[in-house]
Order: C-alpha cells, then structure tokens, then sequence
C-alpha cells in the first residue's frame, strides 16, 4: 500500500497468540506496530466524501497513527489496519467531508 | 573450584549490602539517600572513589521514584543493576516497582525497613516492605548482617534465573547501622557462584528492534500476568537450589524458605521474620531450658510464600505465635493473615494468634517472648483463644 512516507513492509501479518506458552516471557513486542494493528480497537470507521474534500490534508495531519494517506488522485485514503475510530479526522476535517459510521463487523 | 577460605570483617549491615553488591559485580547503581539506607550508597560511591570496583556505574537522581525508573532502563538494556531504600522512599518507588516486575527485570534491592510517618521516624518496623507485597517483587528477610551479606548475592542469581526483581529486608539501626562479623566470600569464589547476567532480551540488538511495556489490550494483558505467577511459582524450586547450593559452597544452607529452629518436638512455635527472630531463637533456648516445648519459625522469603514449607510444620504443631512486626489497618499483622490464609484449605488447623509487636522500633526482648509463651500455652490448654490479634506492647 502506497502512503506519503512510502510503502508499508511486505508480510505484515498480525500476530494472533492462542496459548499462554506461545506468548514471550516478558511482556515485549516484536516488531511493534507491524504486528499490533490498532485498527482492531476500532467501533466506529471514518467513510469519506469525495465531493467534498477540498484536498487539504488537515486529516492527514491530525491523524494519532496516522492512517491516512494521499491517494495517487490527491484525495485521502484511510489504512483500516491502523485506523482506530477515534474520529479525529471527522472532527476536524472543514468541510465535514468525513463521517463517522458505526462498522458492521 | 578453589577453596572457600572466608574473609571476615566487621561491618554494619549497610556494609554488608554495600561488599554484596561489590562482590556481585553490579554495573549500575541509581539511589537517593534515605535513612537509614545512606550508608548503603555511600559505601558504594566510596568503592568507585577509590577504584575498589571496575565497571560500576553510579547514577544519582532526584528521587527514588527516578532511582527506579533508572535501574529499569539499565537493567532493560542488560546490565546488572542495584538500588537501596527504605520506607517512604520506597513507598515512592511503588508505581515503578509494577514497572520491573512486569517487564521481567531482576533488579536487586536493598529495603531497609523503617517505619512509615506519621509520626515521622526512622525506626524498624516491616510495614514498607509489606505494603509491596502484590508488586510482584520476591523478598527476602534478613535476620543478621551475614544474611544481608548471603541474601544480596543469593537474591541476584535467583532473580537473574526467573527473571523478576527481588528486594532483600533487613531492620532500620538493628541491623543497618550494628556491627558484627560477617563472613565474606573471596571474589573468584563469588565469581564461580554468579556469573555475569545473560538477559532474557537483547535490547541493544538493533537488527531486531523491540519495545517493552507497550501496550497489551485485553487480549494479551491477562496471559502476561499469569507468566509472573508461574515466575513466582518457579522461583521456589531455584530458591531451593541456590540456598542448597551456597550451603555447599560456603557452608550456610538457605535451601530452606522457612527457618525451623527446634521445632521437632515443638508444642507451639514462633513464627515472624528479619531481626526479630535472632531474638526469638535466644528466647527458644532460655524457654526449652524451662521446660518448654517451643521451636522458632523464621520466614525467611515472603514472596514467594512458601505455603507447603508452612503446612509441613503447621501439621505438627499445636500452635503458632505469629509475631508481626507490621500492620494492615482495619485487619491484622500482615503475616499473620497470610499463614492463616495459606493454611484454610489443609488439615493442618493449629491455634494461631497474632501478637503486633516493635512497631516503629519499640523493643522486643527475650522476656517479651517468655510472657508470649505463657499467653501460648494458656491457651493451648484451654483450647480456645482470648483475643485473636493482641497488640502486645500498648499501653492500657
Ligand atoms: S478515525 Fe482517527 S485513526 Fe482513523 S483515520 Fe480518522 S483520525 Fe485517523
Ligand atoms: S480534512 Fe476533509 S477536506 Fe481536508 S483533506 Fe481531509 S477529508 Fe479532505
């Protein structure tokens, strides 16, 4: 997946652990983020409106993850792996081109 | 294996903790001073002023909550790490010392214990080491100045082995600030008994970049907190092996979590912990001598409990004294519900009373313990007991 800082590794699969023994013996991440995707914490999902961005990346700037990205058409694409439904893009976007909608899971 | 020839010096058992961590080869120390644990740290600083030790790293901070917080990041990146305190500072320690059991880390501390204000004082009294009993620290308690000695290097392998902190107890002036001697193990010896630190993580691996402590939502947190039990439950066994061990080695066996001083044939027994117990164990010969039956119990590890030690000597015996050098407010003395505690669900039902004794250093003397036993064995006999927990010195 393309983002503005690049492309996001090859391979990044979360790391589901079913048994106590599976888990290391300190409470450490591998690889951090790759393997915690924050997306899961999500309720509600940001659905954006094309017509009425006007393209000024505030979105992407406010974004804690930061799951927004600039597609190649210059409007904003969100990264439902890391996206976490907090909705600050939603609040903060000036044209009210994004809301947020409970996702049916 | 050279041969154990001791060195013998008299020391404080400030001293003592200050020539474990030297003899241990601790790479960082961070530490505010606090009485009575000063001498601790000024004995360390003074090792490093002197070159006296090699690769020692002497952090000061502003605070023991910062102390802490230093031998977490040093002990993460894999260094041997010692710190010392008492009382409020440790009570400001608390929030940090979740933070080095929780990400594993065997980081060894001296408490020596002091009562906590108000009123202010700086006297013994076990309730700030007790009030950390669920942070997931092992203690230990020290009876004596060599076991400050004995603990400090014991606590070391046997934290470094499970990977979760330990602090080492001993009494405020009692045993911080009194001279005795101590017997102490040549280096090369201490060397062969502890080697250096191999850490569960590597964190200055940089190929494999981790983080520690980070977040663990539900899905995750419960199992991580089940690997500290089973941590706890572990360090039993390694407890039982390095006491054996040193016992071989330098010819004082700690293979055993509680101390039973004759307790064979015991009717009723004394049971408590650190300095106290020195002072119970005169008390048990002066006592057996007058024709009674007693034997003294020290617990020697509080966490973790030692619960089938404790249920061995409860079968046999027709009373315990718990004497309680600390206090849980709208409850009892601390070991006390403990041991009743560990004792519910077996058959061993000893009678079992609580004496709250030297709080904030009030003394406690053989003769105290002769006036226990005559309550103990009152009350054997009738079967019953008068009061279940007695503060025994007030003044009425
Ligand atoms: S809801 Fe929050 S996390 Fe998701 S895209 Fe918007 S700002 Fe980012
Ligand atoms: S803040 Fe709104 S208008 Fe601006 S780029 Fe984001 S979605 Fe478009």
């Amino acid at each position: 997946m393309n983002t503005l800082f690049g492309e996001r590794k090859e391979g990044a699969t979360k790391i589901v652990l079913k048994s106590v023994d599976e888990y290391p013996e300190a409470p450490v991440t591998l690889g951090t983020t790759l393997t915690n995707f924050t997306g899961d914490w999500r309720t509600f999902i940001p659905v954006i409106d094309d017509s009425k961005c006007v393209k000024c990346y505030i979105c992407w700037k406010f974004c804690p993850e930061p799951a927004i990205f600039i597609r190649e058409d210059g409007y904003v694409g969100v990264d439902y792996d890391y996206c976490k439904g907090c909705g600050i893009c939603a609040n903060e976007c000036p044209t009210n081109a994004i809301t947020m909608e409970k996702e049916e899971k | 294996m050279a041969e154990y020839k001791p060195i013998r010096k008299v020391v404080s058992g400030n001293y003592a903790a200050a020539y474990a961590v030297k003899h241990a080869r601790v790479e960082v120390v961070a530490a505010y001073p606090i009485t009575p644990q000063t001498s601790i740290i000024e004995k360390i600083a003074e090792f490093i002023a002197n070159g006296e030790v090699e690769n020692l790293e002497y952090v000061p901070v502003e605070s023991e909550h910062s102390a802490m917080a230093a031998c977490i990041g040093a002990s993460a990146a894999g260094a041997r790490v010692f710190t010392a305190t008492s009382a409020q500072g440790l009570a400001l320690m608390h929030e940090m010392l979740h933070w080095a059991s929780g990400a594993r880390l065997p980081v060894v501390m001296v408490d020596v214990n002091r009562a906590m204000a108000p009123p202010w004082s700086v006297w013994d009294d076990q309730t700030d080491s007790l009030a950390q009993r669920d942070t997931g620290w092992m203690q230990f308690y020290a009876e004596n100045n060599q076991e400050v000695y004995d603990g400090v290097l014991m606590a070391f392998k046997i934290a470094e082995t499970v990977n979760l902190p330990a602090m080492v107890i001993e009494s405020a002036f009692i045993l911080s600030h009194t001279y005795d001697v101590v017997e102490m193990i040549p280096q090369e010896l201490v060397d062969e008994f502890l080697p250096p630190r191999k850490p569960l993580y590597d964190l200055t691996n940089f190929e494999r970049p981790f983080s520690i402590g980070a977040l663990g939502t539900p899905a995750d947190y419960y199992e991580f907190r089940y690997k500290i039990q089973r941590a706890m439950e572990k360090a039993k066994e390694v407890i039982h092996e390095v006491g054996k061990e040193f016992g071989e080695r330098f010819g004082r066996d700690y293979s055993q979590m509680i101390e039973l001083y004759r307790t064979e044939d015991a009717d009723f027994v004394f049971m408590g912990m650190g300095s106290l117990m020195g002072t119970v164990k005169q008390a048990v010969d002066v006592l057996r001598d007058e024709g009674y039956k007693v034997g003294a119990a020290k617990v020697r590890w509080f966490r973790p409990f030692p619960k089938e030690e404790l249920y061995e000597l409860a079968k046999n015996v027709e009373g315990i004294a718990v004497l309680d050098r600390n206090y849980s407010f709208g409850m009892e003395g601390i070991l006390f519900t403990e041991a009743k505690g560990a004792l519910y669900n077996t058959n061993a039902k000893p009678i079992m009373k609580n004496y709250i004794v030297g709080l904030g250093g009030r003394d406690f003397t053989v003769s105290d313990v002769r006036k226990i036993a005559e309550n103990m064995r009152a009350i054997i006999e009738k079967g019953e007991l008068d009061v279940e927990v007695d503060w025994y010195h007030l003044k009425r």
